[in-house]
């Protein structure tokens, strides 16, 4: 199985001017390619640290992180955001849709940002929009549309760059249950489809529907295991 | 796809300000622009109004008064007195064919002139006919100024100051063919100078004198040593050497040092005229900063929104850089927002200003001393130039510092939970 994450040693280190405060201890992890995994952890734990620097939008303060095969260290802001264009979906709790635009558009923004012409954006836009299911809200603001609707724009923008991992931070978390086990069948499809997904939650649900659990706690991983069935 | 492409489709799909914000942002800075405008216009006004008032007296003109000697010349002591002829002024005109004209001012202070049973006390001034033209003494329809055969025949013809002209017979135009008495000897109104408003003035101003011709003045008044000499040039380059050249001419004549600067009393008009130019540009620089000053706290105004727009706007900020977005695709759209509402701004000013200048257009200077001072205030392409590159400097500043400030939002901090 290749590897799309590969963490040696990483370690982040918030330096508030008084106190330095060690987020995350030393982490080692691999996540293979195909892999659903499920990053779990008391609030405090680090969850968010690693979910911030696994997505590129920090760096650690030391070791060596490589996203498919690249190494994220020592490269500038711009660069730094390329990486996340490209190889990672983002998708968050609170739904993070830009309100004054369309779901097409919304869906369209990453696609601007990674040079496609728009009348590609167009139609994968809308392609991606009728994949979850929502191709006919193309117009509608997100204010026009349910929290599951929301998160599955969201979901349609996380896919729209072809990235290597779709990093999901508690995607459930502002949904009722029905949305939310729509939400996590999307997900599921997904990963059948072979795509890496790794979903940072709390929620033991959802974690007993990833391939793979991972506990940190106290900024060192604490277990990490296999789920023999996820479906 | 290029920079451009990514910055305006970022630009067009960002969201809206308030209405009420955009409405007092914009205001602020049309006031400004309608500040900045306005003072430009006004000395613009003012400039025009001075130069025209200068020319009223008369271009590349030279006056010289009669002085004492400063300095021993070829045996004689400092200190004696140099009286000119009046025959000078031909001698001048003769020996330097590069003058447009030389001529000699006589002036009889106070003299009494009487239509019918009227008598008005005035200054009476005798000059070659070269004066009409030099100091712009341009004849009322149905007038005209001393000619040839007035100098030669000596004849008794008198041309009046307007202003002269209505304290004696009440309307200038009821001047000409009329018969004066000056110092009791008969005149004949020949014609009245049009209004002008003149700036330089020595003697007094223009339209409270009566002309005569010089060859009459010398037969009735017996007098031949000249008030004033005055010599005009063709450029106002030709002054300095002119000037020069009269005092070698006369020094010779006279016996004094050329270079004896008290000898005659010089009041060069090319030379006062750029010190007042120098000053016009001194007042148009500080109503430009005055202006410019307002003009900048309307831009304060607009890089104070745009902050708040940074400050609200900072999760849209984060997600698009989560989802990939350069520092320039965030920088550019927010300067581009602040240069729209500079722009507006900026057009709704230069509206409201054109429409001001052009109603104040419409009220009339003739007769009000202020307005025939200070002149209309003016709009020029200038103005319009410099006043558009203020606003685009403002309006780049007051939106790339706040961008900048967008540019720098950690997308980590912003996206986290609620």
């Amino acid at each position: 199985m290749q590897s799309i994450i590969s963490m040696t040693d990483i370690r982040k280190v918030y330096d508030t001017g008084k106190v330095k405060v060690e987020a995350l201890k030393g982490i080692d992890l691999q996540i293979g390619s195909g892999e659903l995994v499920a990053i779990v952890g008391p609030s405090g734990s680090g969850k968010s640290t690693l979910m911030n620097l696994l997505g590129c939008l920090d760096t650690p303060s030391s070791g060596v992180y490589q996203l498919g095969g690249e190494n994220v260290q020592g490269v500038t802001r711009d660069q730094l955001a390329e990486i996340r264009n490209r190889r990672v979906g983002f998708v968050f709790q609170s739904f993070n849709l830009l309100p004054h635009i369309t779901a097409q558009e919304n869906v369209e923004l990453p696609l601007l940002f990674g040079g496609v012409a728009p009348k590609e954006r167009a139609r994968r836009a809308q392609e991606l929009l009728d994949r979850v299911g929502l191709g006919e809200r193309f117009d509608h603001k997100p204010t026009e549309l349910s929290g599951g609707q929301m998160q599955r724009v969201a979901i349609a923008r996380a896919l729209a760059m072809d990235p290597d991992i779709i990093l999901a931070d508690e995607p459930t978390g502002n949904l009722d249950s029905t949305s939310g086990a729509d939400i996590m069948g999307i997900f599921t499809e997904l990963w059948k489809s072979g795509r890496t997904l790794v979903i940072i939650t709390h929620d033991p649900a959802l974690a007993r529907r990833a391939s793979r659990v991972v506990e940190i706690k106290d900024g060192r991983i604490t277990s990490d295991h296999r789920n023999e069935i996820a479906a | 796809m290029s920079n451009t492409h990514v910055i305006l489709t970022l630009f067009k799909s960002s969201s809206q300000l308030q209405k009420k914000r955009a409405f007092l942002t914009i205001a602020a800075i049309a006031w400004g622009t309608v500040a900045i405008l306005l003072l430009l216009a006004f000395g613009e006004g003012l400039k025009r109004q001075l130069d025209r008032n200068r020319r009223a007296t008369g271009e590349n003109l030279a006056v010289l008064w009669p002085g004492e000697t400063s300095k021993a010349w070829k045996g004689m002591p400092p200190g004696r007195p140099i009286r000119p002829r009046i025959e000078d002024a031909e001698m001048l005109q003769k020996q330097m064919p590069d003058l447009k004209s030389a001529h000699a001012e006589v002036v009889a202070w106070r003299t009494a002139l009487t239509w019918g049973r009227k008598t008005v006390n005035g200054r009476v001034m005798a000059a070659h006919r070269s004066y009409g033209d030099s100091r712009v003494h341009y004849p009322r329809p149905g007038g005209r100024w001393i000619n040839a055969a007035d100098e030669e025949q000596r004849r008794r013809v008198v041309f009046l100051g307007d202003e002269l002209a209505r304290d004696i017979f009440v309307k200038e135009d009821a001047a000409v063919g009329q018969t004066l008495l000056i110092n009791n000897s008969p005149y004949t109104v020949i014609g009245v100078m049009q209004k002008k408003t003149q700036m330089g003035v020595y003697g007094g101003p223009d339209e409270n004198h009566a002309v005569i011709p010089i060859t009459t003045f010398k037969s009735q008044f017996g007098r031949d040593r000249a008030w004033v000499l005055v010599i005009e040039t063709r450029s106002s380059e030709a002054m300095k050497p002119a000037l020069k050249r009269v005092n070698e001419i006369l020094g010779q004549k006279y016996g004094y040092d050329p270079t004896d600067d008290r000898a005659f009393g010089t009041w060069d008009m090319v030379e006062s005229s750029k010190g007042m130019k120098v000053m016009l540009v001194g007042i148009q620089m500080f109503l430009g900063i005055v202006g410019g000053l307002t003009l900048i706290i309307g831009g304060v105004g607009v890089a104070n929104i745009m902050y708040a727009v940074v400050k609200e706007r900072t999760r849209e900020i984060g997600v698009k850089m989560a989802l990939g977005a350069k520092s320039r695709w965030i920088i550019w759209p927010f300067v581009l927002e602040a240069l729209v509402y500079t722009f507006m701004g900026g057009l709704l000013g230069i509206t409201i200003a054109t429409m001001l200048v052009t109603a104040m257009g419409f009220i009339p200077t003739e007769g009000n001393r202020v307005m025939e001072f200070l002149g209309k205030p003016t709009l020029s392409p200038a103005i319009g130039i410099i006043t558009s590159i203020i606003l685009g400097i403002i309006g780049l500043l007051a939106g790339y510092f706040p961008a900048r400030r967008a540019a720098a939002v950690d997308p980590a901090a912003t996206l986290r939970y609620e």
